[in-house]
């Protein structure tokens, strides 16, 4: 009988450090891995599918149940889509309203992000820590939505409610004690000789490979492309902002966290200006039939009820085509995808998930390396099984 | 001369038989080409001065039971993305029910695998080619498409203490 040279090793379903239901079938020679196969579709719930059954305004929650981290980014997405596709310009203080939320969603899941990544390399404290101060973002989401992670905040043409009273408030105390923070965490890791000694060259692409494997997001950027869709591409508003695209240069785990950590410093710059220059004016926008009236009309005039109970029973029909609409979420370019066939309800929903096919590529960041190196790789791709699956 | 003119040029000079129409749909260029002629389009539109190097995602439509069916009942997307005039256009295939089969694109794109595969497992379009095409979200022991049409949208009693020895009950 021959003698076996490799092993295969089965890495999950619940192992700690793939972030979720992640299955990684290692085939190792010693230490070294000659082939890595990421298995997924352990969290399949099928929201494409179920988004294709509701009304416009019903898919708006299957929205934040995929990348739950940042519910706001995935909501901004798919309102963008169907404004698109019914061809709304939404009031200016929504557009600075939406910019300021996602962006404190980007922050909060780069907190998440880099709190589990230290935790999988060994710095356990920096969970506690960033926890800590993403709770200060989620209470702005639960002010603003009144819950705390599915905020489902964004309406097609606007927002739900008028932002809370005091959002500016505790906006002004995120923008204050961030800043903060961060420079404990540089303490704690930026120099921190385990940490580099386990980040960097590790987990490395090249910016063609970057490229040629659909990479997006810090995953692309890391590697020195400088693509930034809200720079590429802008929406929402991003135009007027004053803000720097991240890059880094080696492409590895390390260069990924330093831009991550830019990333968040910049998205405090965009909330600052976003605060500072929020326009006043209504927080939907006036397109009966298809925008929900404010809630105060609803009470009080007819014609607004007539048309809030019209959208609500039997929603607006969209005209015939194909729109796509991508974002830059913290993860990647998210984009939506909607065909219409003319009827109330999308005929196909397409999410273009960037978790998904950032993780497409881990087979080509740990083959040849290290097996302790297939932790860092996993974490530094900053996946999300709710969105890889959907 | 704007980019969307160099793409409609580029294509119609070279590959004016595999075009069967362009549409500007909100402002999105988009070609529906020949199922045949996918690939030799790609791969020119990748080494030429547009710089097509990044295909940002792969999807699929079925048009069951939408007059739109008579022109093929499948639809492949192509979303490709230049990043050197950060231009977005896309392509669109027609593929008939009967042989919903496709040139792979992995030989171009590695980034194209994963998505090949999806659209295969959720909608059941064959990407011929392809280096392994399976099944990467849905059970092994589904069986069908789950994203087409015709496959219904059902919704499974969960099972408890209470009712665990009854047979699982599929509500339609």
């Amino acid at each position: 009988m021959p003698e076996a040279k490799t092993v295969t090793l089965n890495m999950g379903p619940q192992h700690p450090s793939t972030h979720g239901v992640l299955r990684v079938e290692v085939e190792l020679d010693g230490e070294t891995v000659v082939k890595a196969r990421p298995v997924i579709g352990y969290l399949h719930t099928g929201i494409e599918k179920t988004m294709e059954s509701k009304l416009y305004y019903k898919a708006i929650p299957c929205t934040d149940r995929m990348d739950y981290l940042a519910p706001m980014s995935n909501n901004l997405g798919f309102c963008l889509a169907v404004e698109k596709l019914m061809e709304i310009e939404v009031p200016e203080k929504v557009k600075w309203a939406r910019v300021c939320l996602t962006e404190l969603t980007r922050i909060a899941s780069h907190l998440v992000w880099l709190g589990t990544h230290a935790l999988d390399i060994g710095a356990m404290s920096m969970l506690l820590y960033t926890f800590r101060e993403r709770e200060l973002i989620i209470d702005v989401y639960e002010a603003c939505a009144g819950q705390r992670m599915m905020s489902t905040y964004f309406r097609i043409g606007g927002l739900a409610h008028e932002l809370p009273r005091d959002f500016e408030k505790k906006i002004r105390t995120i923008l204050k004690v961030i800043p903060e923070r961060m420079k404990d965490y540089e303490a704690l890791l930026t120099n921190n000789q385990i940490f580099i000694n386990r980040t960097k060259g590790v987990a490395v692409i090249s910016a063609d490979d970057a490229i040629n494997w659909s990479l997006s997001g810090p995953m692309l950027r890391g590697s020195g492309v400088k693509h930034d869709l809200r720079k590429a591409n802008p929406y929402s508003a991003y135009e007027k902002f004053d803000f720097e695209i991240a890059t880094g240069t080696n492409g590895d785990a390390y260069d990924r966290y330093l831009l991550r950590l830019k990333e968040i410093r910049q998205s405090l710059r965009i909330v600052q200006q976003a605060l500072d220059g929020m326009p006043e004016g209504p927080y939907r926008a006036h397109v009966p039939g298809v925008v929900l009236p404010p809630k105060e009309d609803v009470l009080h005039k007819m014609e607004s009820m007539i048309f809030h109970f019209k959208i609500i029973t039997e929603g607006f029909k969209a005209p015939k085509g194909q729109v796509y609409q991508a974002i830059e979420a913290p993860k990647g370019e998210l984009g939506f995808f909607i065909s219409s066939d003319g009827s109330n309800k999308p005929n196909r929903v397409r999410v273009r998930p960037p978790s998904f096919i950032n993780l497409a590529a881990l087979p080509a960041l740990v083959e040849g390396r290290l097996f302790a190196d297939v932790v860092v790789a996993i974490g530094s791709i900053d996946i999300v099984l709710g969105e890889v699956d959907r | 001369m704007d980019i969307r003119q160099q793409v409609r040029d580029f294509l119609t000079q070279r590959f004016a038989n595999v075009i069967v129409s362009e549409d500007n749909f909100r402002d999105q260029q988009s070609f529906t080409i020949r199922v045949d002629g996918l690939f030799d389009l790609c791969q020119a539109l990748y080494d030429s001065d547009l710089d097509i190097k990044y295909l940002a995602d792969i999807t699929s439509v079925d048009w069951y039971g939408d007059t739109e069916e008579a022109n093929g009942r499948f639809q492949v997307i192509y979303n490709l993305y230049s990043l050197k005039f950060q231009y977005r256009f896309f392509l669109k295939v027609r593929l008939p029910a009967d042989k919903p089969e496709i040139q792979s694109l992995t030989p171009l794109w590695n980034g194209a695998n994963w998505l090949e595969r999806e659209v295969w497992d959720l909608m059941g379009i064959v990407f011929i080619g392809h280096p392994d095409l399976t099944k990467i979200l849905t059970p092994d022991d589904l069986e069908g498409h789950p994203l087409r049409r015709d496959f219904p949208l059902t919704y499974e009693v969960p099972q408890f203490s209470w009712n665990k020895d009854a047979p699982p009950e599929v509500i339609k």
